[in-house]
């Protein structure tokens, strides 16, 4: 992994919202192709980080490179910079207002200047991947939590980006339909795409991840291989919080 | 001298004279709202009623109200009660009459909508525990009606102010008119008096009303909960 | 009733509720403008704007129309600021409308989930295009019902254009009844004028409103 070519990078991150720090000197590498999953209790900044990655948290100081630029300078033109990198929320953010077809269109058409003939073929052919070719003109309303989940990943991979951040994506969900998006994940994961993920499903972070880190208090206490990690975990704190999934009789 | 027209407020009794005037209409504000509520809250309670006959009737009143301009009602009061029963109303009256059918409407409309969105369960709850029907309305029911009215019903009052400002177009003399007697009479020592006249008619309306909206802003945000 | 009376005046009638009409409307356009303009001040937050608006919208609503077109029309002129009847009207019916009009929309930018917004901003649009194809059309689906309540409120408001010399609907019946002692026939084609001008516009709002609240996007 490590003589791949570095796509994401943050330097010395802080993040304050203005009682007490959120993230304190975060510096990360992701790798082309990598899978990197952050794990941590409720509260130690996850979400943070990824929103930080996508320009929607002002920081306080430290800097995030992508593809060698930085960032987080005041010149960055966001709109661009998200292009290339997609998103997918915890909560169902499709447009409630707007068809499947439209909510994925809307971002290729309006922020690339795209040809819809050429957009509506490609969101055809991710819609069918995810399953989801019949619900093209279906509104979110009238899907189910892990059909819109699916949608909105479909609505950022269509604009082509460069890695992918996914935060939480299926903590909202009913149980039986976690299982539906992670596949979808999985399987984005195994065609080589660049993710970082947060998330809670920790069978699943061991078979998606390359790497996994764990964050606690707003700092990098351990950044490992899975099986590492959940095997002979190095710090304390990660033993305890991987002890709260451990159910025994 | 234009900056020197501010003094027609001072000459004589000019200023307590305007302040009389826009107590005439306040007055008239008070009595109408007064009423209003009192006939609000039972027109109210007869708009949740299953009868069919008081649905029309309410209904067909509280729209007839609402859909016509205050100043048409005024008129149709003062011009035509007076020649169709003979009988001479002064514009004070009308303007009593008309104000109070008007905010019984509204209030009737408020004291609905507040009673309706008091959910079923709460009566059931308040039985449930072993009150009797009295009980329930003294101590669950009322207290919250009561929460979400009066910040609405405060609202009316500012409401009412602002409309019987009306009156001066049937005839009454109000602050507007006794500005104009001011203008009128200062026309020539004080060429420009209608700007600071009117320009303080303005200000003292928003002066009684500001804080009454306040209040009721306050409130509301207060009982939200 | 004297039918042919009414006959003869029905005309006087239909040339003020045209004018009735065409400021009415002219004035809800007025108001909207505003009314958009300041709540968006207020969504983003604008510095001193902000304050510049908080002060409008308290000044607007809690002063009568007719205090406003007394002021327009009689104050104006003497700081040699001279308008039209039909300007004075305009300006004073958008001023006031633009207060009503600015708490709808804001109501109605207030109810859009701020997530609505970053995913707007996480698909690459810009702030301007998430307000123009994502928080908007939203927003205004939810604001519908307060802005047509606020038309026909301000529909009704024009009834006081008579104080700036302008010949509405309230203007030829006061003219008839002084005139000519007709005072039923007068009212009486007031009242209709007004219902025909009043109801189509508030049966429609009622079953629009009617529509949005128990059909979403998609049923």
């Amino acid at each position: 992994m490590n003589e791949k070519e570095i796509l994401l990078e943050v330097r010395h991150l802080h993040k304050d919202y203005g009682n007490g720090p959120v993230l304190k000197d975060i510096s990360l590498e992701v790798h082309k192709g990598e899978v990197v999953v952050i794990i941590g209790p409720s509260g130690c900044g996850k979400s943070t980080l990824l929103r930080c990655m996508n320009g929607l948290e002002p920081i306080q100081s430290g800097e995030i490179l992508l593809d060698g630029k930085v960032i987080t300078d005041s010149k960055t033109k966001w709109s661009e910079i998200r292009q290339k990198i997609g998103m997918v929320f915890q909560s169902y953010d499709l447009f409630p207002h707007m068809t499947v077809m439209d909510n994925i269109l809307l971002g290729p058409m309006k922020a690339q200047g795209r040809a819809k003939k050429e957009v509506t073929q490609e969101a055809e052919t991710l819609l069918s991947r995810v399953g989801l070719l019949e619900k093209r003109d279906a509104y979110p309303r009238q899907l189910s939590g892990g059909q819109k989940q699916r949608v909105a990943i479909v609505r950022a991979l269509i604009m082509k980006p460069e890695i992918m951040l996914f935060d939480e994506v299926t903590a909202a969900l009913d149980p039986e339909m976690v299982r539906e998006v992670l596949d979808v994940m999985l399987e984005l994961a195994r065609e080589g795409s660049t993710m970082m993920i947060v998330t809670h499903e920790m069978q699943f972070a061991r078979a998606v991840a390359d790497r996994i880190v764990f964050l606690d208090e707003g700092l990098i206490a351990e950044s490992d291989t899975p099986e590492n990690f959940f095997t002979q975990p190095r710090t304390d704190r990660a033993k305890r919080f991987l002890n709260t999934f451990i159910f025994t009789k | 001298m234009q900056d020197l027209g501010i003094r027609v407020l001072f000459m004589g009794n000019n200023f307590a004279r305007l302040l009389q005037g826009l107590w005439v209409a306040f007055r008239i504000a008070l009595i109408a709202v007064a009423f209003s509520m009192i006939l609000g809250i039972f027109l109210g309670i007869l708009m949740t009623w299953k009868n069919p006959v008081a649905r029309v009737l309410t209904r067909f009143y509280l729209e007839f109200i609402r859909i016509m301009p205050q100043l048409v009602l005024l008129f149709l009061v003062f011009f035509g009660l007076t020649k169709a029963f003979g009988i001479n109303l002064s514009g004070e009256t009308s303007a009593i009459i008309v104000f109070t059918f008007w905010g019984t409407a509204e209030m009737g409309d408020l004291v609905r909508g507040a009673l309706i969105s008091i959910p079923k369960h709460q009566y059931e709850s308040g039985e449930a525990l072993g009150l009797e029907k009295m009980q329930v309305y003294r101590y669950i029911i009322i207290p919250q009606t009561l929460r979400r009215l009066i910040p609405l019903a405060i609202n009316l009052t500012t409401r009412m102010i602002k409309t019987t400002s009306l009156i001066v177009l049937i005839g009454v003399v109000e602050v507007l008119k006794t500005g104009q007697q001011i203008i009128e009479a200062n026309r020539y020592t004080v060429p420009d008096s209608a700007l600071w006249i009117y320009g303080t008619i303005f200000f003292l309306y928003f002066l009684v009303c500001w804080p009454i909206s306040l209040l009721a802003s306050r409130l509301e945000k207060k009982w939200k909960n | 009733m004297d039918t042919q009376f009414i006959a003869k005046y029905i005309p006087l009638y239909v040339e003020a509720a045209k004018l009735t009409l065409r400021l009415g409307l002219l004035g809800i356009l007025f108001s909207m403008i505003v009314g958009l303009a300041c709540s968006l001040i207020q969504y983003y937050r604008i510095p001193v704007l902000r304050r510049v608006v908080a002060v409008y919208i308290e000044l607007s609503r809690n002063t009568p129309l007719l205090v406003q077109l007394f002021f327009l029309y009689f104050g104006l002129p003497k700081l040699n600021i001279r308008l039209s009847s039909e300007a004075c009207a305009l300006i004073g019916l958008g001023f006031l409308g633009g207060s009503y009009m600015a708490e709808s929309f804001r109501s109605g930018l207030e109810s859009i989930d701020k997530i609505q917004e970053e995913s707007g901003l996480s698909v690459g649009l810009t702030h301007i295009q998430v307000m123009r194809y994502v928080i908007l059309p939203q927003a205004l689906s939810v604001s519908i019902p307060g802005i047509c309540a606020n038309m026909i409120f301000l529909i009704k408001e024009t009834s006081v254009f008579s104080v700036v010399a302008l010949p509405d609907l309230m203007y030829v019946a006061k003219d008839l009844i002084g005139l000519y002692y007709k005072t039923d026939e007068a009212l009486l084609i007031l009242v209709i004028a007004y219902l025909v001008l009043l109801l189509p516009i508030s049966i429609a709002a009622s079953l629009l409103e009617r529509r949005l609240r128990y059909a979403g996007f998609g049923n």
